[in-house]
């Protein structure tokens, strides 16, 4: 009785902080509605007011602004095991800058570029989550794939690429297609890794996986399987070494992580290399790429 | 009123929607998906029908007959063809010349739609003038035409975006437009050469 008393007082202590949430930014783009919003303890970017899906936005710790606060960021910080000393940085999908952030203080001599479709979101980044452009930071505005057949072009390189662009409710059905992977592989040197931010429910799911799989052949897929959260995909050039090749270094990074809050030994433990999705599922391509709809079905 | 001609205007009418919708989708691997890109298809579109309209108009005022409006269904399935067949080439192309994403979308939709859609777009008025009986229901019988066309174009826009693209690959939805249309043409001209429907001049 008692306890159950105590949990409900718990609980109610813990809505506390959410019922303070302020608004302190609101607008619509011409992509989506952009809010911004203060807990006590969070400051969040968010597309949607209604729904707090880790998905659709981005949050900061406001006293301890360096910490990731999302499970896909620090998945994806688990990169560095594969890329210790990542050089010419691309980011497709911009949110809160955090994990850009983050990067810029492991790898400041690396130049790190962001590509962001919505010149809104650089905006409130800049205003509300401290990203600043300069000391190797370079903000583009462009829709991702235009950027990337333009870097083609311009036979331009990057050694490590972060896809994060589906953190809206609508997926940009045009950046989850086998044919821009292959342009993001070509734009990867040969040594270069690749991560992506990507869906772990609905069956979009085996759908993403095999596109993937058709343009990398094998690669990693971490998830944290205590939580419903991200999916994050690292791939290459080559066939991925075997994961426990890389306990050594989970050791030595672990220490340079922590500021961010990120449990390396657990990221390391979740790597998977063994496909758990339905090969048997529909590549999405050029041709055939309804995601959204595949999404809700 | 004539069941062929409705029945071919509401085909044109759910294949102009059919093509537009799936315009995005080709566009959006070169230009992305932005709001201009849609502004740029919807510009053309627009821009086409017009003239399709005026130059219709024009052309149903002598020797309007069948065969003529059936080949004008026969030449727009055969307009959509480059498309189907050169479309990522001509892209690749606009692509390269113009930097500015705006108008390479602009120009790139003015190359891929903009000549099929001012022949769909003569079918309109070509009908019309197929139809109407008298001028006193010239007015009727132009509405009831608006509103077939208009409802094959309502058809045409849902199925494509709710359950086409999640069934079928984008260039398979164009072969079997340009083969609704090309059916269409040559069932109008066959019956037109049987003398089975008249039309008075």
């Amino acid at each position: 009785m008692i306890n159950r008393t105590l949990v409900t007082i718990l609980l109610a202590l813990l809505a506390v902080p959410a019922l303070q949430a302020r608004i302190i930014h609101e607008e619509r783009s011409l992509y989506r509605n952009i809010v911004v919003e203060d807990s006590r303890l969070l400051r969040c970017l968010k597309f949607t007011r209604v729904r707090a899906n880790p998905l659709n936005q981005s949050c900061i710790i406001r006293n301890q602004p360096r910490k990731l606060v999302f499970d896909y960021s620090k998945l994806v910080m688990g990169s560095v095991l594969l890329k210790p000393r990542p050089e010419n940085i691309l980011v497709i999908g911009l949110g809160g800058g955090t994990i850009i952030k983050a990067f810029h203080e492991l790898f400041p001599e690396a130049a790190i570029t962001a590509v962001e479709i919505d010149p809104a979101v650089v905006a409130v980044a800049r205003e509300y989550f401290d990203y600043q452009d300069g000391g190797g930071i370079h903000t583009v505005v462009a829709d991702g794939r235009v950027f990337v057949k333009r870097a083609l072009l311009q036979e331009e390189e990057y050694d490590y690429i972060l896809l994060d662009a589906f953190n809206g409710d609508y997926i940009p059905e045009h950046l989850m297609t086998r044919e821009f992977l292959q342009e993001v592989k070509a734009l990867l040197t040969e040594d270069g890794l690749l991560v992506a931010n990507t869906f772990s429910t609905s069956n979009l799911y085996d759908h993403e996986s095999v596109t993937y799989a058709s343009v990398f052949g094998d690669y990693y897929n971490l998830k944290f399987s205590d939580t419903v959260s991200n999916r994050v995909i690292f791939a290459a050039h080559k066939p991925l070494p075997a994961p426990a090749s890389l306990a050594d270094r989970v050791d030595q990074w672990q220490e340079r992580l922590e500021p961010y809050d990120v449990p390396l030994k657990k990221v390391f433990r979740s790597i998977q290399d063994e496909p758990d999705w339905d090969p048997s599922a529909r590549v999405l391509t050029d041709q055939y790429a309804p995601a959204n709809l595949l999404r809700g079905n | 009123m004539n069941y062929l001609i409705l029945t071919m205007v509401f085909v044109s009418g759910f294949s102009i929607m059919t093509i537009e919708l799936l315009g995005g989708r080709i566009l959006a691997p070169y230009f992305g998906g932005s709001i201009y890109v849609w502004g740029s298809i919807i510009t053309v579109f627009m821009l086409a029908l017009s003239i399709g309209y005026l130059l219709g108009g024009r052309w149903s005022l002598h020797n309007a007959n069948l065969r003529r409006y059936g080949s004008l269904f026969a030449l727009s399935a055969v307009a959509i063809l480059p498309m189907l067949l050169w479309g990522n080439d001509m892209m690749e192309a606009i692509f390269l010349r113009f930097t500015d994403p705006r108008y390479g979308s602009l120009i790139a939709s003015t190359a891929l739609f903009f000549i099929p859609t001012v022949i769909m777009g003569m079918i309109a008025p070509y009908s019309v003038r197929l139809l109407v009986q008298s001028r006193q229901s010239s007015g009727m019988t132009a509405g009831f035409l608006y509103f077939v066309s208009t409802l094959g174009s309502a058809a045409g826009t849902l199925a494509t975006s709710f359950y086409l693209v999640l069934w079928f690959e984008m260039n398979h939805i164009l072969i079997a437009v340009i083969a609704a249309l090309m059916s269409a043409g040559i069932g109008a001209v066959l019956l037109s050469t049987t003398g089975k429907l008249q039309f008075n001049d």
